[in-house]
C-alpha cells in the first residue's frame, strides 16, 4: 500500500501534464491542468511551512536546552522565527478575521506595526535586518569567486593553461579598460572573444550539457511515472 | 508474482491508453487553426514516442536478463568512499539536495540518490546532516532516509532531526549551512540537486573546511563553480543516472541506455540540420523543431 498510492499519484499526476501540454488551455479543462496543478502544489506548501517551523524549533530549541556551542545564535534563530511570522499573521483591521476580539484586547494603535505593510514592524525586519544580511552574504561571492578561480587557473598542464590563457582573454573583454587593452592588438579582437570563444565554444558546450541533462530529465520523469523508477521513495 | 508483474504493466498499459486518446481526440479536432488538440506540437508527441519506446524496449532487455554496458561514472563511486572516509574520521556527511523545490525535476534526483546515501551511512553509522530549504523537501527527504535505515535494518538508529529544515531564503540557507560545516567539520560534502549563486559560497566553505565534496548539478551555469571547488561533479543527465547506477539494478540502467539511444538519434538530428543550414535548405526543417 504504501508503495503502490504513490505510484499511481505519480503515474496519474505526470500523465495529466504530459497530456495537458497538448491541449489547448482555451478549449479544454485538461490544457489548463499544469497551472491548477501548480496552485495545489502552492496550498499543499502552505500547509507544509508548518512542519519546516517545527523542525527548526525543535532542533534549534534540543541545541538551547542542551547549551551545546553556539546555543545563543540558535536561540536568535527561533526568536527571529516568531519575531518575523506572528506580527505579520496579527490582523490589520477590526474587520480582518479575529479582528473584533484582537483589538477588543490591544490598542488600535497596533493596526500599523501589524501585518505586512509599509510601517510594520515585518516590513522593519525584512528592510533593515534580513535583506541587508542576503546582500552581504551575496557580496562575499566575489571573494570566494577570486580564491576559486585562483585555484582553478593555475597552470599545471597544458589543459590547464589553455584554461587560463581563454579565462584571462574573457575576463579582459568583460570589463571596459580590459576592452581597450585587447583593442590596442587589434580592433576586431573582443569581437572574435564574443563570436568564437563565448558563441561558439562556451555555447556548444552548454548546449551539449543542457540536451543531455534535457533528456536525463525526460528519461526520468517516464520512470517514474511508469514506477519503474522507485528510489524517490527510498526504495 | 503475478500480481507484480500486473503492477509492473498496467501504468504501461494506461500510458499507451493516454497517448491513443491524444490522437483520437485529435482526429475529432475540426477547425485546424482553433482545435482542441494543438497540432504544432505534433512534432513533440512523436518524439516522445520514439523517446518512450526506447526506454520501455531496453527496460524490457534489461528485464530480460541482457547485459547493457553502462560507463563508469567516477562522482557516483567516489560517493561509497566519502562516506568510508567519513566513517573512518568519525565525522558526519552531509547532503545537499539543493536548494530548489520538490516539483523540480534535480530536487527528485537528488532525493533518490539521498536514499542510497543514506543506506550506506546507515550501515557503518555514520552521523548523517541532511539540511534543507523547503518543507515539501524535508517531507520527502525524512520519508526516504527513515526508509533507507528501515531497510538497513538500523531503524532504531535514526534520528528524526538528520533531515532539517533551516531556513526559506536562499542565503539564510547558505549562512547556516556554511556554518554547521565550519562547526561540525563534515569529512564528506555531497550536494546534488538544483543549485544556484549560492553554489561557490558552499562549495568553497566544504574546501576550506577539508572536506571530499562531489557535486551534482544539471545548471551549466553553476557546473564551473562546482568543477573548481570539488573533488567529483557529476554533469547535467549524470545526476539523473546517478541513483539508477547506485542502485545496481538493470532495469533501471536500462531506462538509461534508452535514454543514450535517443541521444545517438538526437545526434543525427543535429548533423542532418548543421548540413541543411550549411548549405541553405534548412529552413523546413527547423520548422519542423521549432515547438510554440
Amino acid at each position: 500500500m504504501r508503495t503502490t498510492v504513490p505510484i499511481i499519484v505519480a503515474f496519474l499526476a505526470g500523465t495529466l501534464m504530459v497530456v495537458s501540454f497538448f491541449f489547448n488551455p482555451e478549449k479544454i479543462w485538461i490544457g489548463d491542468a499544469k497551472d491548477v496543478a501548480l496552485q495545489w502544489m502552492t496550498i499543499v506548501g502552505g500547509f507544509a511551512l508548518v512542519l519546516g517551523v517545527v523542525s527548526i524549533v525543535r532542533v534549534n530549541a534540543r541545541a538551547v536546552q542542551r547549551k551545546s556551542e553556539g546555543w545563543f545564535y540558535k536561540l536568535m534563530t527561533v526568536i527571529s522565527v516568531f519575531a518575523m511570522a506572528i506580527p505579520a499573521m496579527m490582523p490589520v483591521t477590526k474587520e480582518s478575521f479575529g479582528g473584533s476580539i484582537f483589538y477588543s484586547i490591544f490598542p488600535e494603535s497596533w493596526m500599523s506595526v501589524l501585518g505586512t505593510g509599509s510601517q510594520s514592524w515585518y516590513d522593519w525586519l525584512f528592510t533593515y535586518v534580513d535583506a541587508p544580511m542576503m546582500e552581504t552574504m551575496f557580496a562575499m561571492l566575489a571573494f570566494y569567486i577570486a580564491s576559486a578561480a585562483y585555484r582553478a587557473f593555475r597552470a599545471r598542464n597544458a589543459e590547464a593553461t589553455l584554461l587560463l590563457f581563454t579565462a584571462t582573454l574573457v575576463m579582459l573583454w568583460r570589463v571596459p579598460m580590459g576592452e581597450a587593452f585587447l583593442r590596442l592588438f587589434s580592433e576586431n579582437l573582443p569581437g572574435y572573444i564574443n563570436t568564437y570563444v563565448m558563441g561558439g565554444f562556451n555555447v556548444a558546450v552548454q548546449r551539449g550539457i543542457i540536451i543531455g541533462a534535457a533528456l536525463g530529465a525526460a528519461s526520468m520523469s517516464l520512470r517514474i511515472i511508469l514506477g519503474i523508477e522507485r528510489t524517490y521513495m527510498g526504495k | 508474482m503475478i500480481k507484480q508483474k500486473t503492477i509492473q504493466i498496467l501504468p504501461i498499459i494506461l500510458f499507451t491508453v493516454m497517448m491513443i486518446l491524444i490522437l483520437n481526440l485529435s482526429a475529432y479536432a475540426q477547425d485546424l487553426g482553433d482545435s482542441v488538440f494543438l497540432y504544432s506540437r505534433t512534432t513533440v508527441i512523436i518524439l516522445l514516442a520514439v523517446f518512450s519506446s526506447a526506454v520501455l524496449l531496453y527496460t524490457k532487455w534489461a528485464r530480460a536478463g541482457k547485459k547493457l554496458f553502462i560507463r563508469k561514472i567516477a562522482g557516483v563511486d567516489a560517493v561509497e568512499d566519502a562516506v568510508g572516509r567519513a566513517t573512518e574520521m568519525g565525522k558526519p556527511v552531509l547532503f545537499i539536495p539543493g536548494i530548489a523545490d520538490v516539483e523540480d525535476i534535480e530536487t527528485i534526483a537528488g532525493i533518490a540518490i539521498l536514499g542510497r546515501v543514506a543506506r550506506v551511512t546507515a550501515q557503518y553509522e555514520t552521523p548523517l546532516r541532511v539540511p534543507v530549504r523547503y518543507p515539501m523537501v524535508l517531507a520527502a527527504s525524512q520519508e526516504v532516509v527513515e526508509q533507507a535505515y528501515i531497510e538497513m535494518g538500523k531503524a532504531d538508529s535514526y534520528d528524526k532531526d538528520t533531515v532539517r529544515y533551516v531556513a526559506g531564503e536562499q542565503f539564510a540557507f547558505t549562512a547556516t549551512v556554511n556554518g554547521m560545516m565550519m562547526r561540525e567539520r563534515p569529512a564528506a560534502n555531497i550536494y546534488m540537486g538544483g543549485f544556484f549563486a549560492e553554489s561557490l559560497l558552499l562549495a568553497e566553505t566544504g574546501n576550506a573546511a577539508g572536506a571530499i565534496q562531489i557535486a551534482g548539478t544539471a545548471r551549466p551555469e553553476q557546473l564551473p563553480f562546482f568543477i573548481a571547488a570539488c573533488d567529483f561533479t557529476l554533469m547535467g543527465e549524470e545526476l539523473y543516472a546517478a541513483s539508477s547506477y547506485l542502485s545496481h539494478e538493470p532495469l533501471l540502467l536500462g531506462g538509461l541506455k534508452g535514454q543514450d539511444f535517443v541521444k545517438i538519434l538526437l545526434v543525427i538530428a543535429i548533423l542532418i540540420g548543421t548540413l541543411l543550414v550549411t548549405f541553405d535548405a534548412g529552413d523546413w526543417y527547423i520548422d519542423l523543431f521549432d515547438v510554440p
